[in-house]
């Protein structure tokens, strides 16, 4: 069970959180002329590297926020945790 | 029956003054306090506990402790009846029953014991071999005997009657296990003024010091054991734990131990729970789990009575208990000779057989000095004694050490072997250590670290006492010191040991001449020699193959004594060195784990928590039978008499029709959505227009996924110019949350927008029918009810007794209808002031199946239809999405497959009979008669009895279903073996122009 950094509660349990999928995904601008193709790959397509990998975490049985996490997805060490406003570190 | 094998002296941890009776197989025995099973049947000259896997050959014990290979047994009977249960780790208790396994009728005389007569035609991989051809056997034959034989122990059938908790714990320094190096360590990392928790498996601290004979500072080695654990008991900074097994390391040090709570207790109060499973969440874990002698291969090396030598020596020192009178010592190393030291304590002049030329080491010579002499060069070739071993033939070994020259037959009643170490590195190997082989003692030892883990003592390698305080009190403080920054180092005291000479790398004895008897290396799996060179011969080279071909360490005992010893024997006949044949995986748990602990109290009822309305108790009070919705219990209907439940739903619909009904909907997801951007939002989220919606009024709104599937729907309303009211389907109110939070927090963090839910903050009450504006027109005599003052999607804040309500015109069932919220405190207030009021009207409280029948009936989509694989169109909810906006998933809705004219569309069903129900989930085809495969064009999404009909009535979602209506088709159910004749008719079955609600 990995134990995660929350950049605003600290250090909680895994299941405190869930899991929400690629962080480095930007959703297309509301009414952005979009061929089918790029918006095939923004719904459905998905790198699965082994290794570093930036994620979105919801804290949801915690304070509620979404924040992003840069995990090693082979070792699972979490190399930084941050806010959605900013970077990571590491 | 009596104790005759104990030995005279009592400087052992059992108190003979306390006698503890049992049963075995069931005869009655005695031991004592402090006894395991184990040692109690040994006293009681019990070698013989149980048969083995494959051959079902008698089988005694081999161990001490969670090295036990063969000594499984039944514990208890009826619900606390337990398989598998390892002896030796087994603490004696008053009126404990215990019966062999893998045997029938007795384990004296075992009708299996066939197998071992007919073992040729069991050799390694005969589960892939034998039961191939012919394949029509499999199901009937096959695969019924191998079930059957499958497994040693039998499952109890009845509910574990046992409490089992969980408990959390964090701390700096974890130390798992408490011989020398891990007291050490923890008193280092303690005394630095770091949490340190330190667990033991066995029921006494000390581990090896308990057996060996050392000195440390000025104490023997038993005494500073027990003087370093009243120290630690003394500080208020550690948990001391036996009886604790740490079995599994998971990620970010988070380490998971069992603790035997009340196993050896024998009332223990009902309250106590059995077991005790801890996560713990270590800064730092500690790895000082000692190691595990390794057995050589031999002929019938597995006879009861053959045992290793630690563990007939921790027999006779802590437990005072004799494995055997006559022993032979057949060792390949030092180590073994201290055993042998204990027996001439005891009186007893042990046979040494030696596979070395010679040795110099410092026990070695205490032996020869007491006048013993040595067979050196020499190894056991066979044994006999069928129940319990009483001869070995001991042969002396040629110079290549590949055969014997000569062989003599030597009586005996126990063989004590000992192929020198294994360190026990499973912990460090599941945190992801890779480990490496160190050539000086022949094993594998941790090397390069992924986790916050560190091994010290013989774990580590380090065999000597010396090396292992060393690294105990230098790690303890290191580690600990990361924590506390106390620079406090404890030095270690000087201690005294015997010196070892060094082990011979020989495990398998030849065979004896003319004779080819097994030489098991995995006992519990009873695999041989001669399996893992089948294995080889027939082209396994990698050894994770060998091991799943021939199942060696791959049972119960995840092959602690046999792993090292058949990489050994590969690396052998491969001409590879062990590294390069490498490892198999280690996984937890370590040792195995009831599943009742794993579980712990989330049972029953406590599997999930439940969530009530406040209006439960008068649910409960007035005969509401209930269904679970998600963690809800709501009523499902409410039985008068003697109905069932058809007739009381077609009751509480009926009535609805006619009269008025009132249903508790607090369950609906409520969400409180503020700030100036709250309608832009709004307008993102739902497929349908926001910003213009006026302040009091309510609004039915779709959301979408980004696929373009339907996500979730229900009814929003303003309340002010920046403050909605949103409400979810019960079953997606917190992914719905969750989704807007995510669009706020990660795609849209500029619009100014906060979402809160406030499920529980509200109760909510439907009252639905014709008379529904009548009855609420008296409660709330001040509010204008008519369909100017409040229509259709209009609310109105009002109040009675001071309460406030907020009174919605929002309809589910299709008829006029009105849902009343107030805040959750007040539900039961309100409900019963409704139910009072509505007596005059006829009113009857429904449940969700006169619920689910309104809103079928009305075509009304609910979460059978929404389950995710339907967009908008398909679901009848094209004039829901706009064509001016753009919104979460919009863009699929253009995507090819989604605007295929003769896509899926939601239809209605009647039975062409009137009369048949048509099971949900049932298959809609046109030709029932033709042959497969049978091209399906939908599925039944729901179904109820039409009250307003009087007839079956089914919505089901099919290809081109538009162009279907006024066809029949059939739907069939090929599990129920039914096929019925239906006609499609409009989804829209009951009031189609939906006058009813703006009545």
């Amino acid at each position: 069970m990995l134990e995660i950094k929350c950049p605003y509660c600290g250090k909680r349990s895994q299941n405190e959180f869930s899991y929400g999928g690629d962080a480095t995904i930007k959703r297309p601008q509301l009414g952005e002329e979009i061929s089918t193709e790029d918006w095939d790959n923004f719904v459905y397509y998905r790198d699965n590297p082994r290794g570093k990998h930036s994620e979105l975490w919801h804290h949801v049985s915690g304070c509620r926020q979404w924040f992003k996490v840069s995990r090693d997805t082979a070792t699972h060490e979490i190399f930084d945790t941050c806010k959605m406003n900013e970077d990571f570190n590491v | 029956m009596s104790n005759n094998f104990r030995t005279t002296n009592s400087n052992g941890l059992i108190n003979k003054d306390k006698k503890i009776n049992f049963t075995f197989n069931g005869t009655i025995y005695h031991g004592y306090e402090g006894d395991t099973l184990a040692s109690a049947l040994i006293a009681n000259g019990v070698h013989l506990v149980g048969r083995s896997f494959k051959y079902h050959r008698p089988r005694g014990f081999l161990g001490v402790g969670v090295e036990e290979p063969n000594a499984m047994v039944q514990l208890h009977d009826g619900n606390k009846s337990e398989p598998n249960i390892i002896a030796t780790e087994v603490e004696l208790v008053e009126g404990l029953k215990a019966k062999s396994q893998n045997c029938w009728p007795s384990v004296q005389f075992d009708i299996g014991e066939i197998n071992n007569v007919l073992n040729r035609f069991f050799p390694a991989g005969f589960y892939y071999k034998t039961f191939m051809w012919p394949k029509s056997f499999w199901m009937k034959i096959y695969e019924p005997f191998i079930r059957k034989a499958a497994g040693m122990g039998k499952a109890p059938l009845l509910p574990d009657p046992d409490r089992y908790e969980h408990n959390y714990e964090h701390c700096d320094v974890l130390v798992v296990g408490s011989g020398p190096s891990g007291l050490a360590s923890a008193l280092a990392a303690a005394k630095n003024g770091a949490r340190v928790i330190l667990a033991e498996d066995k029921p006494n601290f000390g581990g090896s010091l308990l057996t060996d004979e050392v000195t440390i500072g000025n104490m023997s080695g038993k005494e500073w054991a027990s003087d370093t654990i009243s120290q630690l008991k003394s500080m208020p900074n550690v948990i001391l734990k036996k009886r604790s097994q740490v079995f599994g390391y998971y990620d970010h040090n988070m380490t998971v131990m069992i603790e035997r709570v009340s196993d050896h207790i024998e009332n223990p109060s009902k309250y106590t729970p059995r077991q005790r499973l801890h996560y713990i969440r270590a800064g730092e874990v500690i790895v000082s789990t000692g190691s595990i002698e390794r057995p050589i291969s031999f002929g019938n090396n597995d006879r009861p009575g053959i045992v290793l030598a630690s563990a007939a020596k921790e027999y006779m020192k802590v437990y005072e208990t004799l494995v055997g009178k006559k022993p032979i010592i057949f060792t390949n190393n030092d180590t073994a000779y201290s055993t042998a030291l204990e027996f001439i304590k005891n009186d007893i002049e042990p046979i040494i057989v030696d596979t070395r030329d010679s040795s110099n080491g410092e026990l070695v010579k205490e032996v020869q000095q007491k006048g013993i002499s040595i067979k050196f060069n020499s190894g056991i070739a066979d044994t006999k004694g069928h129940l319990k071993i009483n001869s070995a033939i001991i042969g002396k070994l040629d110079s290549s050490k590949e055969s014997f020259i000569s062989e003599e037959t030597v009586e005996c009643d126990c063989i004590c072997m000992s192929g020198g170490w294994t360190p026990t590195v499973h912990l460090s190997s599941q945190a992801g250590n890779k480990l490496k082989f160190n050539d000086d003692i022949d094993a594998f030892v941790p090397d390069k670290k992924r986790q916050k883990e560190t091994a010290i003592g013989a774990a580590n390698g380090s065999f000597t006492l010396n090396q292992s305080l060393a690294e105990g009190f230098q790690v303890g403080f290191d580690l600990s010191n990361k924590f506390t920054d106390q620079n406090n180092p404890t030095n270690s005291p000087n201690s005294n040991e015997p010196s070892y000479e060094k082990h011979e790398k020989l495990w398998c004895m030849p065979l004896p001449s003319g004779k080819k008897p097994k030489r098991f290396i995995d006992f519990q799996n009873d695999v041989a020699v001669s399996d893992v060179e089948l294995a080889i011969r027939e082209g396994f080279r990698s050894i994770e193959h060998v091991k799943r071909y021939t199942t060696l360490g791959m049972a119960g005992d995840q092959g602690k004594t046999s792993n090292l010893n058949g990489l050994q024997y590969v690396s052998k006949i491969e001409k590879k060195i062990v590294p390069e044949v490498g490892h198999t995986t280690f996984r937890p748990p370590y040792t195995p784990v009831t599943i009742g602990a794993i579980v712990g109290r989330e049972v029953g009822n406590h599997y999930l928590p439940t969530r009530k309305s406040p209006i439960h108790t008068w649910h409960e009070e007035n005969n509401a039978v209930f269904v679970a919705a998600g963690l809800w219990q709501r009523p499902r209907y409410y039985p008068r008499g003697s109905e069932d439940m058809n007739s009381a739903v077609n009751r509480e619909a009926a009535n609805v029709r006619k009269n008025v009904g009132i249903c508790d909907v607090t369950t609906l997801g409520k969400i409180d959505i503020k700030g100036p951007d709250a309608p832009e939002f709004l307008n993102r989220v739902y497929t349908n227009a926001w910003l213009k919606l006026p302040v009091g009024k309510a609004r039915y709104g779709v959301m979408l996924r980004e696929d373009g599937m339907v996500f979730d729907d229900g009814t929003t309303s303003r309340l002010s110019e920046n403050h909605f009211h949103m409400t979810t389907t019960t079953a997606q109110a917190a992914n719905v949350l969750s989704h807007l939070e995510y669009y706020l927090q990660v795609v849209w963090p500029d619009l100014d927008v906060n979402v809160l839910s406030t499920t529980e903050q509200w109760s909510g009450i439907a009252v639905a029918g014709p008379k529904s504006r009548d009855l609420l027109s008296k409660l709330f005599p001040d509010v204008d009810m008519s369909n100017e003052g409040l229509p259709f999607m209009g609310l109105v804040d009002s109040s009675i007794d001071g309460i406030k309500a907020r009174i919605y015109r929002i309809s589910f069932s299709g008829e006029l209808a009105y849902e009343v919220n107030v805040e959750s405190n007040y539900g039961l207030y309100m409900w019963k002031k409704i139910m009072e009021v509505g007596q005059s009207f006829d009113i009857q409280p429904y449940g969700t199946e006169a619920l689910s029948t309104l809103r079928i009936e009305m075509g009304h989509v609910a979460g059978a239809e929404l389950d995710g694989r339907t967009i908008p169109f398909d679901v009848g909810l094209n004039s829901m999405v706009s064509q001016k906006k753009d919104f979460i998933g919009k863009r699929s809705l253009s995507k090819d497959a989604f605007t295929e004219s003769d896509r899926q569309t939601i239809v209605g069903l009647v039975p062409l009979d009137k009369k048949t129900k048509i099971p949900e989930g049932s298959h809609i085809i046109e030709d029932n008669s033709a042959v497969a495969p049978i091209p399906k064009l939908g599925h039944v999404s729901s179904s109820c009895w039409s009250v307003e009909y009087n007839n079956p009535f089914s919505i089901a979602i099919i290809k081109d279903g538009k162009n279907k209506i006024g066809k029949n088709l059939y739907a069939v159910s090929p599990l129920k073996d039914i096929s019925i004749p239906v006609e499609v008719v409009s989804s829209h079955y009951v009031d189609p122009e939906g006058s009813r609600v703006r009545s």
